[in-house]
C-alpha cells in the first residue's frame, strides 16, 4: 500500500521506521506519519466498534473532522487517528464504544 | 484579552491570502487554524491549476500553497495552528482553543476562511470502513504516500471526483468505474478526459445501491436510476472495489458565522453569509472569504481573500479610499476573469447549454462517458485540422477559464484572446517547431503534437505522461484511444522531462499513421494499473 | 401557526421502509427509522428532532448528517429541505473537553 515512488511527489518525507502494537500485535510505521496512514499500510482499515450496535468503522474523513477513525492510543480513548502522529512504542488498542474492549466487557 | 486589528479564522488559499495583504498593509494580524499544517487543503493538490498567469495558472496546488506560505512569511504574518475557534460572540470576540487551554481574543476586523466540508450521500454499508471521503484518498496518498486501497469506486463527477481519480491512477490504484446520479459529469470536459484515456468507464445516471462486506468494504452494487433518480431495478452491477470514494460535492463550514448573527442565505449550496461585494457581511468589520462564502476554486478563495483583506484594512484606516479602490478593481477584475464560461455561477446546473461561445457544438459524450468522439472533434478547428509535419492538436472543447497555451508557444501558434474562457485557436501561418512547451503547459492535459509524417508508415504523437514507471526509448506499448480503449502498438520515441515542466512528462510515440488521431494515450499492457 | 410546526396537520401514517435501518447520523447511531419515526411522533423541527434524537449531538457536531436529516425529515413533511429552518448552530463549535473548555487562560 505505500507509493514508494510517486510521478509528481517523488519520495515521500518521512520519519524514522519505528515500532508499535495494535491490539497487542507488534507493527511498524514512519514517525511522525497519521496512525491511520501506517495503520492503513499495514492493511488495516477497522479502527473501532460503535457502542450501540457493535459496528466495524474507520478512516472515513482523514482530516480529523468526522471522528470516526478514533481509537484508544496509551490508554486514551476517542485520539482521532488520522491526525495524531505515530510515535514509537505507541500502544495502539481497537475502540470499543467509549474505551478499551476490556472496559466494554 | 489580547486585541487584534484583523483576526483571520482559517490558514488555507484565503485565509492566508486575506492575512498577507492585511499585514502587508500594517495591519496586526492574527491568523488561527485548529490543524497542524497551514494551507488547507492546497498540500493535497498535487494538480496543476487553470486560470491565467495571474492565477497562478499550470502551477501544481501544493506550490501554490508553498508560494503563499513564502508570502505570507515575507508579510510577517504569523499563524497560530493546533488553534481551533470554538465560536464567535458579540462585539467580535472569539473563543480559541489550544491544547490545554481556551482564550479569548477580540478582533477590530475578522475574516472567516473556514473552508467547505464533504457532503456525504446514503446508501447501504456507507459507515462502512474503506468507505471514505474524497478528500480523505487525497490526504493517505498525496501527503502520506498510502495508497487509500488497491481498486476504487468513485462516486461523483465534479471536479474533485475527477480530480482525485486521476490522482489515485497515478497512485499506482485501479479506479473500476466513476459513477454519477446526474446524466452530465459534473466538472471539466478537460479532467474527465484525462480519466477516461486510461480505461477509466464512466456510469452516468447511476447511483450506488451498496457497499458489500461484513467488517470492511468487500465490493460495491450500483445501478442505473430512472429521471427522478430512482433505482431501475435489473440494472445492478457488482463492482469488484475494496474502497468506496464519496465525491458528491462540499459544503461551506460556516456554523462559526451562524452563530456570530450575521445574516445567513439559504441556498442549494449550503448556509452562506450574505456579504457585500468585498465579503463583508451584515456585521460590520465581519468579512467572510474562501468555500465558506461559496464553493468555488482555490484560484477564486485566494481572490476572495485578498479583496477582503484589502477591505478590512481600508476600513481600517490603513488604505486610503484611492489605494484600496485601485487595489481592489484589480483583484475584483481577475476574479471575474475566472468566474466566466460555461462553468460559472450563473450557469451551474444548466442543462440548456447545446453550443461553445464560439458556436461550435458541445461534445454530449463528453457529459455522458467523459470523452469526446473523433466525429464531435470535428467541429473544434484547433483539435481537427490535419496538415505535413508537426503540429498541435488542441482536444479543449469547452469554455473554462485558462489560457497558459497562449503563453506557451514562444512563436505565436496559439491564441486564446482576451477572454481566457475562449477556446484555444492554432494560427497555421506561424511555424511549429514541436517542443511540446504547450503539451506541458495544459493543465487540462488537452494538447497533443502529431507529426504525420514521421516516417514512411507512422505518426508521432506526443503528449503529457505522469505515470511510474516511465516509457523508455525504443520500448513498445499500446496506443489508447479516448476512451481508454487499445487502439494499435506505439513505439516509444521519446519521453522528455524538464525541471519547467514540474513531473509532467513529454512522452513521443510512433503509431500507424492512419491512427494519428485516435492514439491519445500510452500503456504498457493495454491499462495503467 | 406556523404550518409546519402545526402538529394536528395530516402527514399520512408512518410507513416503514426497507432502509429504514440505515445509520444517518454516524456518531450517534442514529437511523433513518428512527427520523421518520420522530416526525410522525409529532417532532416536526429539525431542534426538536436533535433533541429527542441525539443526531448531530456527537463528537462531529453535525458535520457529516445535518444536511442528510433535513432531507429526510423535508420530505417526510411533503416540503422542501430550505423550508426546515436549521438548528442553532453554537460554541463549541468542535467538540472540546470539559477540563479544557473551563481552563481559560486570561
Amino acid at each position: 500500500m505505500r507509493i514508494e515512488q510517486h510521478p509528481i511527489l517523488g519520495t515521500y518525507d518521512k520519519g524514522p521506521l519505528v515500532e508499535f502494537t495494535m491490539d497487542g500485535k507488534a507493527m511498524t510505521g514512519y514517525e511522525g506519519e497519521p496512525i491511520a496512514a501506517a495503520l492503513r499500510a499495514a492493511g488495516i482499515l477497522q479502527h473501532r466498534r460503535t457502542r450501540k450496535t457493535g459496528e466495524a468503522r474507520g478512516v472515513f474523513c482523514a482530516i480529523g473532522r468526522c471522528t470516526d477513525c478514533v481509537m484508544v492510543v496509551d490508554g486514551v480513548p476517542n485520539i482521532r487517528t488520522c491526525i495524531t502522529p505515530l510515535r514509537a512504542g505507541m500502544k495502539i488498542q481497537t475502540q470499543y464504544g467509549v474505551g478499551p474492549k476490556e472496559d466494554a466487557e | 484579552m489580547k486585541r487584534y486589528e484583523l483576526i483571520v479564522i482559517g490558514a488555507g488559499p484565503a485565509g492566508l491570502s486575506a492575512a498577507i495583504e492585511g499585514a502587508k498593509a500594517g495591519m496586526r494580524v492574527a491568523v488561527f487554524d485548529e490543524n497542524a499544517r497551514p494551507g488547507g487543503q492546497l498540500f493535497k493538490q498535487i494538480h496543476k491549476f487553470f486560470g491565467s498567469k495571474e492565477h497562478k495558472a499550470k502551477i501544481r496546488g501544493f506550490r501554490i500553497g508553498e508560494m503563499l506560505l513564502k508570502e505570507a512569511e515575507e508579510a510577517g504574518v504569523n499563524v497560530q495552528l493546533n488553534a481551533t475557534v470554538l465560536g464567535i460572540f458579540p462585539e467580535k470576540r472569539i473563543t480559541v482553543r489550544f491544547a490545554d487551554h481556551v482564550e479569548q481574543f477580540s478582533g477590530d476586523n475578522i475574516i472567516v476562511a473556514t473552508g467547505a466540508a464533504e457532503n456525504m450521500v446514503l446508501f447501504d454499508g456507507w459507515t462502512r470502513p474503506g468507505v471514505i471521503g474524497a478528500g480523505a484518498a487525497q490526504t493517505l496518498m498525496n501527503l502520506h504516500g498510502v495508497q487509500p486501497g488497491r481498486n476504487i469506486l468513485m462516486v461523483g463527477s465534479g471536479n474533485v471526483g475527477l480530480v482525485v481519480s486521476y490522482q489515485l491512477l497515478q497512485a499506482g490504484c485501479k479506479v473500476a468505474a466513476l459513477i454519477d446520479a446526474a446524466p452530465r459529469v459534473g466538472g471539466y470536459g478537460v479532467h474527465a478526459a484525462k480519466v477516461a484515456r486510461y480505461g477509466v468507464p464512466f456510469y452516468m445516471r447511476h447511483t450506488i445501491l451498496r457497499a458489500e462486506g461484513k467488517d470492511q468494504v468487500e465490493g460495491a452494487v450500483i445501478a442505473e436510476v430512472d429521471d427522478k433518480f430512482q433505482p431501475i431495478p435489473g440494472t445492478e452491477k457488482h463492482l469488484d472495489v475494496d474502497t468506496i470514494c464519496l465525491a458528491v460535492g462540499l459544503s461551506p463550514m460556516s456554523q462559526v458565522l451562524r452563530m456570530s448573527g450575521c445574516e445567513i442565505d439559504d441556498t442549494p449550496g449550503g448556509l452562506v453569509p450574505k456579504t457585500d461585494a468585498y465579503g463583508e457581511t451584515t456585521i460590520p468589520g465581519l468579512f467572510a472569504a474562501g468555500d465558506v462564502a461559496g464553493i468555488e476554486e482555490a484560484s477564486s478563495a485566494m481572490i476572495g481573500g485578498r479583496i477582503a483583506g484589502l477591505a478590512a484594512a481600508h476600513r481600517a484606516g490603513y488604505l486610503d479610499d484611492a489605494a484600496f479602490e485601485a487595489q481592489a478593481e484589480t483583484a475584483r477584475a481577475s476574479l471575474t476573469q475566472l468566474r466566466q464560461g460555461m462553468f460559472a455561477r450563473e450557469n451551474r446546473g444548466r442543462t440548456d447549454l447545446t453550443e461553445t461561445e464560439e458556436g461550435y457544438a458541445l461534445s454530449q459524450n463528453l457529459l455522458a462517458r467523459g470523452y469526446v468522439t473523433e466525429e464531435e472533434l470535428k467541429a473544434f478547428p484547433a483539435a481537427s485540422e490535419k496538415r505535413g509535419g508537426v503540429h498541435p492538436v488542441i482536444e479543449c472543447t469547452q469554455n473554462i477559464p485558462c489560457n497558459p497555451c497562449q503563453d506557451a508557444c514562444k512563436f505565436g501558434c496559439i491564441m486564446v484572446g482576451r477572454q481566457i474562457t475562449s477556446i484555444p485557436q492554432i494560427d497555421h501561418e506561424k511555424k511549429c517547431t514541436g517542443c511540446g512547451m504547450c503539451v506541458a503547459s495544459c493543465s487540462g492535459q488537452a494538447i497533443f503534437l502529431v507529426d504525420d509524417d514521421y516516417d514512411e508508415t507512422r505518426a508521432a504523437i506526443t503528449m503529457a505522461y505522469e505515470f511510474l514507471p516511465y516509457p523508455e526509448k525504443g520500448q513498445k506499448g499500446t496506443a489508447l484511444s479516448r476512451a481508454g480503449q487499445p487502439v494499435c502498438e506505439a513505439e516509444v520515441l521519446s519521453l522528455r522531462r524538464s525541471a519547467a515542466t514540474d513531473g509532467t512528462a513529454l512522452l513521443t510515440i510512433a503509431v500507424p499513421k492512419e491512427f494519428s488521431m485516435q492514439a491519445r494515450a500510452f500503456a504498457f499492457d493495454g491499462g495503467v494499473d | 401557526m406556523d404550518k409546519l410546526m402545526d402538529r394536528s396537520a395530516d402527514i399520512g401514517p408512518f410507513v416503514p421502509l426497507p432502509d429504514d435501518d440505515m445509520i444517518v447520523c454516524r456518531c450517534e447511531e442514529i437511523t433513518k427509522g428512527e427520523i421518520r419515526r420522530a416526525v410522525h411522533d409529532g417532532f416536526r423541527s429539525l431542534t426538536e428532532i436533535k433533541r429527542v434524537l441525539r443526531n448531530g449531538m456527537g463528537l462531529c457536531q453535525g458535520q457529516t448528517c445535518s444536511r442528510l436529516v433535513r432531507s429526510i425529515v423535508a420530505r417526510e413533511l411533503g416540503v422542501k429541505p430550505a423550508d426546515l429552518p436549521m438548528t442553532t448552530a453554537r460554541a463549541p463549535a468542535r467538540p472540546v473537553e470539559m477540563q479544557v473548555y473551563a481552563k481559560e487562560v486570561r
